[in-house]
C-alpha cells in the first residue's frame, strides 16, 4: 500500500511534467518554431554551466519558501493562499529593519532582519488564523482579501513614506544586513544572483520536515488536519493550533524577503514578487506537501521561470507561464485519475478493505470525511 | 452640483459593471456548489477574445459574443477539473488565473506583435438617454441580466435545482436531478458573465492591455460574498465598491488627498468583516467546494 | 392473478472484496407493510438502493407489478411509483419544507415555479394521511421527527405507491415512532405498499405484515409476523442464540471517584442539554446511563471530559474540582474516554495503528520526549503489546487505521483508553457497530477494569448491555436524571418506559 502510494507520488508529477512539455511543444509549433530546438536552448541554458544552475537555484529559492508555507498550513487542514500578502509584509518590514538599524554589526543585523521578515509575514498570517479561530471566517477568502490589503498597504508606504524619490522602492539596506552572494565565494557562479538565502530555504525545508514528521507538535498538527474532531478529543487546542499554524506559515512566506531584499536587490520594491505567493500553491501541490518534494517542485518551477527568459528571444516567454498552469492542472487531475485506478486495484488485490469500509465506499460519502460516519 | 453628482454616479456604474457581471456569475457558480476564484482569469480571457473578435470580425457586437464565448470556454476547463476530476476548486481556480495571464500574453504577441497591448478596436455605439446622455448598451444589458439572474435563481425550477446542488447535492441527486449538469451550467453561466465583464473592460479602453483585469475578479468575489451570494446583494455590493472608487477619483481631482490605497482596500476589508460576522454574517452555500459524489482521495 | 408489487429475482451485487447481496429473492405484496431485518452489513440497504436505482445489480432482475424494469436511476424508480426515505435525510436545510418537497418536480406557471400550487398539493397530502407538516417553515429549524415526515410527503408528492423506509425509527423518540406508525397504517389503508428496513424486532412485530430476514448478504427466511416471534427472528438474523454471560460478582462500594453536583449545559441554540445533573461514581462500579439517544447522555460525558463547557454546577474527580477542564488536562487527571463515534472523535483514520494508539496521550513518555520529539520506538512497542492483548487484526502497527474493520478500529480505541490505566473510564457506546466476538472481548475488558477498582460510566443505547454490565443504572430524559435503579430490580420494558418519561421514579415507588 505504502509503495503504491509512493509510486503515485512520483509517477503523477513526472507524467504531468511530460504532458505539460508536450502541450508546450504544441504552443511552440503554433509560433512556427521547432519545439526540440526551443527545449534544447532551455536545457542547455540551465544545465550547461554554473551560471544557469545558479539562476535555477536563485529562482527556486522564493518558491521553496512559499511552497513550504502553503504545505505547512495544508497539513493542519488550512488553505493559506495569502502567501503573496505575507511575503510583501515580511519583505517590507525586512527592508525597513535593514535600513533603520544600520548601526548594528552584520552578525547581529542579519538575524534581526531575518526575524523581521518572518515577523512581518507571521503577523499577516496571524490575522486569518485569529479570524478563523474566533469567528470561523474561512481562511481562503480572508487570505485572498488580505493579499490585496497588503498590496495596498505596502504600495502606500513605498509611495508616500519610505521610498527613493521617483521610484516605488525603499532605500537600500545597510551593507551589514546583506546576505553574501554565492558568486562572491565560488567564482564559477559569476553573474548569477544566487545568494545565501537559498541555504536558508533548504534549512527551512529541513526544519519543516522535522517539525511535521518527527515532533509531537507535528503529530498534533497533522492529527488536527486529518480530523479536527479527533484532534480536539485528543487535547489539541484547535484554536491555538490554527493561529500558530497560519502565523508560522506566514512567517515562512515572509522569509522570501531574505532572497530579494537581503540577497539580491537590497531593497523592497512594489511588485517584486512576480506572483511567487500564488506559485507556492502549485509548488506545494506538485511536491505533495512534503518538504523534500517541495524542493524538487521549486526547482522545476524555478527552472520554468528562469527558462522563460532563456527562450524569450525565440518564442514568447509566456509559453512557460502557460506550462506552469498546465503542470498544476495535470498534476491534480492525474492524482484523481490515479487514485481511482489504485482504489480499484487495491480492492481486488491484497489489501482487502473490510465490509464497513466497503460500505463507506459504496455509500454516499467516500472522501476523507467520507470515511467517517455522518 | 447636479452635474458633479451625476458624473460620480455614472462613473460608479461604469466602474461597477464588471464587478456586477462577474459577481453575479460567481453567484451562479457557487450556488451550484463550485467555488470560482478563477473569475479573474476568465475575465481576462473574455477581454482578449472580445478584442480579437472585434478586430477580425469588424463588429463590436460580434466581439462581445466572442468575449462571452471565451469566458465560457475558460470556465468549462475549470468545471471539468472541479466536477469531472474533483480537483480542489481553489487550486483549479489559481491555475486558471495563471493560465489566463500566460495565454492572453502569448496570443497578444502572436496576433498583435506586442506584449503590452493590442491594436485599437471599434467601440460599441452608445445609446443616448435623456438627462444622462449616451451610455454603453452593455450597461443596459447588465441591468437586464441582474434582474433575470434574480428571477432565474429564485423563481424558476432551474434556480431551485441549481441551489439544491450547492446546498445538498445528495438530496438533489436522490430526486433525479443531474447534479453534474447543474454544476456545469452554473459554472458556464459564471464564465459567460465574467467573459462579458472582460469584454466590457476591453470595450471601455477600445483595446486589450496585458493583465487588464488587474484584480477585478477578486473584487467581484468580494462583492459576491458581501452580497450574501445573491444577485441583487452582489450588485448592491459591487455598486458600493464602485462608488467608493468613484468618489476617491473625484475627490482627488478636487485636491483632497485620501490615500487611494485606502479606498482600494475597502472592498476587501468589508468582506473580511462580513465573513467574520462582525456585521450581518454572510454564509456560503452548504456544499460549496465539495465534489459530488465525494470520493476517496489518497 | 394479482401481481406482486415488487419482486426481486436472484439479485447479486458485489463490491470490491465483499458480496453485499448474494442471489436474493424478495417478494412484496401489494398493500402490505413488509419489513426487512438484518444486522448491520447484512445487505439490506444495498438491496434497497438497487431497487431504487441508486446502485445497480451485477445479476438478477427487478420486477414491478409483473413488469421487468431496468432501474437505471432514481428517476426510473420514481416513474414506477417507488419512493425512498433515506436514513440520512436528503433535505436542503436552507429551503422551506415546500421547496424541498417539490424539488425536481416543481409545479409551473409558464417558466416559473408555482409554489402556491405546490403548497396546496402538500396540504392535501398532509391532511389525508395526518402528517401535519408546516410547509412554509425553513427546514433546518424543524425537529427530526418532522423532517422525516417531510421526507415521506416528498415521496408521496411524487405519486409513490411503494415506499421504502431505511431505518426510519433510528432517529426518533418513542413518541415520534408511535406517530410514524400511525401514519404508516394510514398509508397502508389507502392502498400503499411499505417496505420497512430495520434491525429492531419489536417494531417489526408491531407494524409489519410480513418480514424478510437477511443475514450476510443472503435471505435467511420470510415469515408472517403473526406466525413468528422475536426469538425466532433473532435466531434467523444472527445465526445462533447469543447469550452474553458476564458472570460478574457484586463489587463492594468504596470511595467516591467522580461526583457531579447540579451540572447544567446549554447547546448552541441555548436549549438545556443537561439540566441540573448530579451523580456519584464509586470505585469498582459500573454506572449505566440509560436513555433514548439525544437525551443528554453524550453531553454528560463530553462535559466531564471537557469537550463541552458547562454553564453551572461542579464536577469533582477524587475530591478535586475539575469543572471546565480541558480534555488534555482531563487525561492527566486520570480519566479516559471512549467516545461515541470512534471515527469522528476516537481515531485519525489516515494515521497508522501505532499513531492512533498514541492519540490523546501523545505527551506520555512512551510516545514522545517533549514537544519536539516523538518516541517512535516506544510507540511501536506499546502498540504491539496492545495489538496482541486485544487481538487486533491486522497485527501490523504501521497499517493505516482506515484499512481496519470497524470492530478492530473500536478495539484500538478501547485498548488505548484502558491501557492508560485511568481511575475513571467514560465509555460511550463501547460496542456500537462491532461484531459479537468483539463485543465479548470489550465486555471482558470493562469488567476486568471494574474488578481492579476503577469507576466506569457506561452510556449505551443497548439496554441489554446496560443491564448486563451495570451495578447501578441512571435513566436520563431530556437532559435530566429521571430515575435510578439496578439490573436486579428492573427489566428492559420498565427501563424503556422510564426512558421515554412515561413513568418516573416517584410513580414507580
Amino acid at each position: 500500500m505504502k509503495r503504491k502510494t509512493l509510486m503515485i507520488n512520483l509517477a503523477v508529477p513526472l507524467m504531468a511534467v511530460l504532458f505539460s512539455l508536450a502541450v508546450g511543444a504544441l504552443f511552440i509549433l503554433i509560433t512556427g518554431k521547432n519545439p526540440f530546438f526551443v527545449y534544447s536552448i532551455l536545457f542547455s541554458g540551465i544545465f550547461g554551466n554554473l551560471y544557469g544552475i545558479g539562476q535555477l537555484f536563485f529562482y527556486a529559492t522564493p518558491l521553496i519558501f512559499t511552497g513550504l508555507a502553503v504545505a505547512f498550513a495544508f497539513k493542519a487542514g488550512l488553505f493559506n493562499i495569502g502567501c503573496e500578502g505575507q511575503l510583501y509584509m515580511g519583505s517590507l518590514l525586512c527592508a525597513w529593519t535593514g535600513c533603520v538599524f544600520s548601526g548594528l554589526p552584520g552578525l547581529l543585523l542579519i538575524p534581526v532582519c531575518l526575524a523581521a521578515a518572518a515577523a512581518g509575514g507571521a503577523a499577516w498570517g496571524f490575522i486569518p488564523g485569529m479570524l478563523k479561530a474566533k469567528t470561523g471566517a474561512h481562511e481562503v477568502i480572508t487570505t485572498i482579501m488580505l493579499n490585496f490589503i497588503a498590496l495596498a498597504f505596502t504600495n502606500y508606504i513605498v509611495t508616500s513614506h519610505f521610498f527613493v524619490p521617483g521610484t516605488v522602492r525603499t532605500p537600500q539596506i545597510a551593507a551589514a544586513a546583506r546576505l553574501p552572494a554565492i558568486a562572491g565565494i565560488l567564482p564559477g557562479f559569476k553573474g548569477s544572483s544566487l545568494n545565501f538565502s537559498f541555504f536558508i530555504a533548504l534549512a527551512a525545508a529541513l526544519a519543516v520536515w522535522y517539525i511535521l514528521y518527527l515532533s509531537r507538535f507535528g503529530y498534533e498538527l497533522r492529527a488536527m488536519g486529518y480530523n479536527p474532531a479527533a484532534g480536539e478529543y485528543a487535547g489539541v487546542d484547535s484554536s491555538k493550533m490554527m493561529i500558530v499554524t497560519l502565523a508560522v506559515s506566514g512567517g515562512i512566506s515572509g522569509l522570501v524577503g531574505s532572497n530579494y531584499v537581503m540577497g539580491y536587490k537590497y531593497y523592497f520594491e512594489q511588485g517584486f514578487s512576480g506572483g511567487v505567493g500564488f506559485m507556492g500553491i502549485a509548488v506545494a501541490l506538485l511536491g505533495k506537501n512534503h518538504p523534500f518534494g517541495i524542493i524538487a517542485a521549486s526547482l522545476l518551477f524555478g527552472g520554468l521561470s528562469f527558462g522563460s527568459l532563456l527562450v524569450n528571444s525565440v518564442v514568447p516567454k509566456e509559453i512557460l507561464d502557460i506550462l506552469q498552469a498546465v503542470v498544476i492542472l495535470s498534476v491534480v487531475v492525474g492524482n484523481t485519475v490515479f487514485s481511482r485506478i489504485l482504489l480499484r486495484n487495491s480492492a481486488t488485490g491484497d489489501d482487502k478493505p473490510d465490509t464497513q469500509r466497503a460500505d463507506a465506499i459504496i455509500g454516499e460519502q467516500v472522501s476523507r470525511e467520507g470515511l467517517r460516519r455522518k | 452640483m447636479t452635474d458633479f453628482v451625476l458624473n460620480i454616479l455614472l462613473q460608479t456604474v461604469r466602474i461597477s459593471v464588471p464587478y456586477i457581471l462577474a459577481a453575479v456569475g460567481g453567484v451562479f457558480s457557487e450556488s451550484s456548489g463550485v467555488i470560482n476564484i478563477g473569475l479573474e482569469g476568465i475575465m481576462l480571457n473574455g477581454a482578449f477574445c472580445s478584442v480579437v473578435g472585434t478586430y477580425y470580425l469588424g463588429n463590436p457586437w460580434l466581439g462581445l459574443i466572442a468575449g462571452v464565448t471565451g469566458g465560457i470556454i475558460t470556465s468549462v476547463i475549470h468545471a471539468v477539473s472541479c466536477i469531472r476530476y474533483k480537483v480542489n476548486h481553489i487550486v483549479s481556480g489559481v491555475a486558471i488565473n495563471i493560465f489566463a495571464v500566460g495565454i492572453t500574453k502569448f496570443f497578444l504577441i502572436l496576433v498583435f506583435g506586442s506584449s503590452s497591448n493590442s491594436a485599437r478596436i471599434i467601440p460599441l455605439k452608445l445609446i443616448t438617454f435623456p438627462v444622462i446622455g449616451g451610455i454603453s448598451p452593455v450597461i443596459v444589458i447588465t441591468v437586464f441580466i441582474v434582474v433575470l439572474a434574480h428571477v432565474i435563481l429564485f423563481k424558476t425550477p432551474f434556480g431551485l435545482r441549481l441551489r439544491a446542488c450547492g446546498e445538498n447535492p445528495a438530496a438533489a441527486d436522490s430526486l433525479g436531478i443531474n447534479v453534474w449538469l447543474m454544476r456545469y451550467s452554473g459554472v458556464a453561466i459564471s464564465g459567460a458573465l465574467a467573459g462579458l465583464a472582460g469584454a466590457w473592460l476591453a470595450m471601455q479602453q477600445s483595446q486589450f492591455t496585458s493583465n487588464m483585469s488587474s484584480g477585478r475578479g477578486f473584487i467581484a468575489l468580494a462583492a459576491m460574498i458581501f452580497g450574501k451570494w445573491t444577485p441583487l446583494g452582489a450588485t448592491g455590493a459591487a455598486l458600493i465598491f464602485g462608488l467608493a472608487e468613484s468618489i476617491q477619483i473625484h475627490v482627488q481631482t478636487m485636491g483632497v488627498n485620501i490615500p487611494s490605497q485606502f479606498i482600494q482596500s475597502i472592498p476587501y476589508l468589508l468582506t473580511i468583516i462580513v465573513l467574520s460576522g462582525l456585521i450581518g454574517r454572510s454564509e456560503p452555500p452548504a456544499a460549496v467546494g465539495k465534489p459530488y459524489p465525494e470520493e476517496l482521495s489518497l | 392473478m394479482a401481481f406482486l408489487a415488487v419482486e426481486l429475482r436472484n439479485i447479486t451485487k458485489t463490491f470490491p472484496g465483499v458480496i453485499a447481496n448474494n442471489n436474493i429473492n424478495l417478494g412484496v405484496k401489494d398493500g402490505e407493510i413488509h419489513a426487512i431485518v438484518g444486522e448491520n452489513g447484512a445487505g439490506k440497504s444495498t438491496l434497497m438502493n438497487i431497487l431504487y436505482g441508486l446502485e445497480h445489480q451485477d445479476k438478477g432482475n427487478i420486477v414491478i407489478r409483473g413488469k421487468k424494469v431496468r432501474m437505471e436511476n432514481p428517476h426510473v424508480a420514481i416513474s414506477h411509483g417507488i419512493g425512498m426515505v433515506h436514513q440520512h435525510f436528503m433535505l436542503v436545510r436552507r429551503f422551506t419544507v415546500a421547496e424541498n418537497i417539490v424539488l425536481g418536480r416543481e409545479p409551473r406557471r409558464g417558466p416559473f415555479t408555482d409554489i402556491r400550487k405546490g403548497l396546496e398539493k402538500i396540504r392535501e397530502i398532509s391532511d389525508r394521511y395526518g402528517f401535519g407538516i408546516p410547509a412554509g417553515e425553513i427546514t433546518g429549524n424543524l425537529p427530526v421527527g418532522m423532517l422525516q415526515r417531510a421526507e415521506i410527503v416528498k415521496v408521496l408528492y411524487r405519486g409513490a405507491k411503494i415506499l421504502i423506509l431505511d431505518e426510519p425509527t433510528a432517529v426518533l423518540t418513542p413518541q415520534e415512532v408511535k406517530e410514524l406508525f400511525l401514519i404508516l397504517r394510514n398509508l397502508k389503508e389507502q392502498g400503499h405498499t411499505v417496505i420497512f428496513i430495520t434491525h429492531k424486532l419489536k417494531e417489526v412485530m408491531e407494524i409489519a405484515d410480513r418480514v424478510t430476514v437477511m443475514r450476510k448478504g443472503a435471505v435467511a427466511g420470510v415469515r408472517q409476523t403473526g406466525e413468528t416471534d422475536e426469538s425466532e427472528l433473532s435466531r434467523m438474523m444472527i445465526g445462533r442464540t447469543v447469550y452474553l454471560e458476564t458472570g460478574r460478582k457484586k463489587a463492594e462500594k468504596k470511595e467516591t471517584l467522580l461526583e457531579l453536583r447540579g451540572v447544567s449545559l446549554e447547546d448552541e441554540k441555548g436549549v438545556k442539554a443537561l439540566d441540573n445533573v448530579s451523580l456519584e461514581l464509586s470505585s469498582g462500579e459500573i454506572l449505566g446511563i440509560a436513555g433514548v439517544e439525544g437525551n443528554g447522555q453524550n453531553d454528560l460525558l463530553e462535559a466531564v471530559w471537557g469537550l463541552k463547557k458547562t454553564s453551572s454546577g461542579k464536577i469533582y474527580l477524587m475530591g478535586r474540582d475539575i469543572t471546565r477542564l480541558e480534555p488534555a488536562r482531563a487525561r492527566r487527571e486520570g480519566m479516559s474516554y471512549i467516545p461515541a463515534d470512534r471515527q469522528r472523535h476516537g481515531l485519525v483514520l489516515e494515521y497508522s495503528v501505532a499513531f492512533n494508539m498514541a492519540l490523546g496521550r501523545q505527551a506520555d513518555r512512551s510516545f514522545s520526549h517533549g514537544i519536539w520529539k516523538m518516541n517512535f520506538t516506544g510507540m511501536r512497542e506499546k502498540s504491539r503489546q496492545m495489538i496482541s492483548e486485544y487481538n487486533i487484526v491486522p497485527g501490523n502497527p504501521g497499517a493505516p487505521a482506515y484499512s481496519l474493520s470497524g470492530g478492530n478500529q473500536q478495539k484500538i480505541v478501547v485498548a488505548r483508553e484502558i491501557d492508560r490505566n485511568p481511575s475513571v473510564l467514560l465509555a460511550a457506546h463501547p460496542t456500537r457497530g462491532v461484531d459479537i466476538g468483539v463485543v465479548e472481548i470489550i465486555y471482558k475488558k470493562l469488567l476486568e477494569e471494574r474488578a481492579k477498582g476503577k469507576g466506569i460510566i457506561l452510556v449505551s443505547s443497548e439496554l441489554s448491555e446496560i443491564l448486563a454490565l451495570s451495578d447501578r443504572i441512571l435513566v436520563m430524559f431530556s437532559g435530566r436524571i429521571t430515575g435510578e435503579t439496578s439490573p436486579d430490580k428492573t427489566c428492559e420494558e420498565e427501563l424503556g418506559m422510564m426512558m421515554t418519561g412515561s413513568i418516573s421514579m416517584q410513580e414507580r415507588q
